[in-house]
């Protein structure tokens, strides 16, 4: 079994890592166009995103449907640190600190919202993270910093009130955001940090503590019963989620000009369409998040030119991958499958 | 002394007194019965032990250590564990995992070391993979390590419940009814599971029973507890003679 699960996570890497090799080969040989490029970075957010949405959905089993929050978090503090410091570090570091930055305030945001909401049982992540996203976007929307010789300065009304110096430099600009955040972004960076989120889930679920998580999932009054500590792990699991949230949002700001909390990025929809790719994925498959993700995210662009058919396709799409991931009888069969080669496998060693 | 001592333990919700007065002394390595009829109180007592419910009134001890106010976890931490009258596994996940959450608290190593599986991670899984299996051969359930606990026949899931709790370490094991719902032939098996544990492991059990050839089958002492109250207590023998306990219970 423990090879199985080894087996099991190194087949995803390994997925990305053939996806992200036949992609190079495919631009040095300029065979994909600037809009494809464009589309990679975003891709891999997406991706990370699912990936940490699942680690609460599916393996923690709650619903939280406000995550854009968190990669707005993410976005915002590390696009903040890489403008304010852009002259006085160099790019290495900055992009490191960045991540550090934005990964740490999306987890302490998680945090502070699993103290009081996660020692409840019942259904009030879902309703605490829908109003966490929401109101995250305002809050952020009238925000004003600037930094000039005097220091840092700080307004929640408008940019003039910041009182700045003529040398002055207004980094966060209320609905304008922030503006001229360096591009560190890249498609390798992006599959790297996917790689790691991965490398971080995947081996939680198979540890001590993700067992414990998934106990709870499953029964959190057994759960209790056997002595886990279920508002430890409940925090646990959300925190790292949150945090993995947040490294995809350094991804995104450092991926985009003019950097706005709109709804388009970080709203309602926006979160219910990362939950859209969890669930059509797999609920608590891991795999299943980053390959519908990346599916689901690629396939309505790629189908602009058919403009009438577009959203057809798109919805058959939906429908193929919920039954192909939620049939009970296709599921039987891919384990099936898949149970028979690892069965061979057992007899060579034998 | 005794390992559980259960002093005037009550609980009221709302205007029913669903356990009145209760008493109980256990000694080690009993193996202890508690019957009663329907709606008696047997699974608010198994709650009110395990701090599921909060008692309005009265002590209990365990080894000497009063346990009354402590939480659920921390009453297992303690020394108490115990399996539930509608099956509670952790269906998702496989047999040996269902246990390795039981040795969570006996085998451990840091979060870091579990997400990077590196320092102390591999030895300690080794070790409790070891330990797992050693619990499931008692159970007879080695040969299902892999299978998911929702698809084990019902027999076996019984029995992965008593396993899992087991794999706590307790001093105590509470049974409820653990062989509601089994055919005779499986009753068979599972009284011969409670004989193997008490004989392994050398446990102290209190359990809940309607099957009246088990519990006279195996347990030395009997309480029966009649709307929440005491009405019976002593050896078996003698209990199931007592001219109270057959009209409220066995004459009915
Ligand atoms: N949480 C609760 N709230 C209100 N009433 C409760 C609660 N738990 C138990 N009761 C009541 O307490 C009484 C005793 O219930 P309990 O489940 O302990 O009975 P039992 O002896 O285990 O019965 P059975 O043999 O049917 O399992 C019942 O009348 C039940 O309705
Ligand atoms: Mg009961």
């Amino acid at each position: 079994m423990k090879n199985k699960i080894t087996k099991n996570n190194l087949i995803t890497y390994g997925i990305v890592l053939a996806f992200y090799i036949i992609v190079e080969i495919l631009m040095m040989t300029g065979a994909l166009s600037s809009h494809m490029k464009g589309l990679l970075v975003p891709m891999t957010y997406y991706a990370i995103i699912a990936v940490a949405l699942n680690l609460c959905v599916g393996i923690l089993g709650e619903l939280s449907i406000g995550h854009c929050g968190f990669m707005c978090i993410g976005a915002f503090t590390s696009a903040f640190f890489s403008r304010a410091t852009e002259n006085s570090i160099p790019t290495v570091p900055r992009f490191i600190i960045a991540f550090i930055i934005g990964i740490a305030f999306a987890a302490l945001f998680g945090f502070l919202i699993g103290i009081p909401v996660l020692r409840l049982k019942g259904d009030y992540l879902a309703i605490v993270t829908l109003a966490f996203g929401e109101i995250i976007k305002n809050v952020i929307n009238s925000f004003y910093i600037g930094i000039d010789g005097k220091g840092l300065h700080f307004s929640m009304k408008d940019s003039m009130s910041l009182g700045m110096e003529a040398d002055g430099d207004i980094i966060v600009n209320g609905a304008m955001g922030i503006t001229g955040t360096p591009h560190n972004a890249n498609f390798t960076i992006g599959v790297v940090v996917l790689l790691i989120s991965l490398f971080v889930v995947q081996n939680l679920v198979n540890s001590r503590d993700g067992r414990a998580i998934m106990a709870i999932r499953d029964n959190y009054i057994a759960a209790e019963a056997t002595g886990i500590n279920i508002t430890g792990y409940k925090m646990m699991a959300f925190t790292i989620s949150a945090a993995i949230a947040g490294a995809a949002g350094v991804l995104f700001s450092h991926n985009i000009t003019t950097l706005t909390a709109s709804s388009q990025y970080f709203g309602y929809n926006a979160s219910i369409m990362i939950l859209v790719y969890v669930v059509l994925g797999g609920i608590g498959n891991i795999r299943g998040s980053v390959i519908a993700a990346c599916v689901l995210y690629l396939l309505p662009e790629l189908l602009r030119g058919l403009n009438t058919y577009r959203m057809l396709i798109y919805s058959i799409v939906l429908i193929v991958m919920m039954i192909v991931n939620w049939s009970p009888k296709i599921i039987e069969w891919r384990k099936r499958t898949f149970g028979r080669v690892s069965f061979r496998r057992a007899k060579e060693v034998a | 002394m005794a390992l559980l001592d259960v002093n005037n333990l009550s609980i009221s919700f709302g205007g029913l007194r669903a356990v009145d007065n209760f008493n109980i002394s256990i000694e080690k390595g009993e193996l202890y019965g508690l019957i009663g009829p329907n709606g008696a109180g047997k699974t608010t007592v198994f709650n009110l032990l395990t701090g599921v419910y909060k008692p309005n009134e009265g002590i209990i001890r365990l080894d000497g250590e009063d346990i009354t106010r402590k939480s659920t976890i921390e009453i297992n931490h303690a020394g108490i564990a115990r399996t539930f009258q509608n099956i509670r596994l952790f269906k998702n996940m496989s047999v040996i995992d269902n246990v390795k959450v039981g040795l969570s608290e006996h085998f451990k190593y840091s979060a870091l070391e579990g997400i990077l599986h590196l320092g102390r991670f591999s030895k300690v899984e080794k070790e409790m993979d070891a330990e797992a299996m050693r619990l499931l051969k008692v159970f007879d359930l080695d040969a299902e390590r892999d299978t998911l606990a929702a698809n084990l026949p019902y027999g076996k899931q019984r029995k992965l419940e008593i396993a899992r709790a087991m794999a706590t370490g307790p001093k105590l094991l509470l049974l409820d009814e653990p062989a509601a719902g089994m055919n005779p032939n499986e009753t068979k098996e599972l009284m011969d599971t409670i004989a193997l544990v008490r004989r392994e492991f050398d446990m102290t059990i209190l359990l809940i029973e309607h099957d009246m050839k088990l519990v006279s089958g195996i347990c030395e002492k009997l309480t029966v507890l009649n709307f929440g109250r005491v009405l019976c207590q002593g050896e078996t023998k003698e209990v199931l003679a007592n001219p109270e306990v057959i009209t409220a219970y066995l004459g009915e």
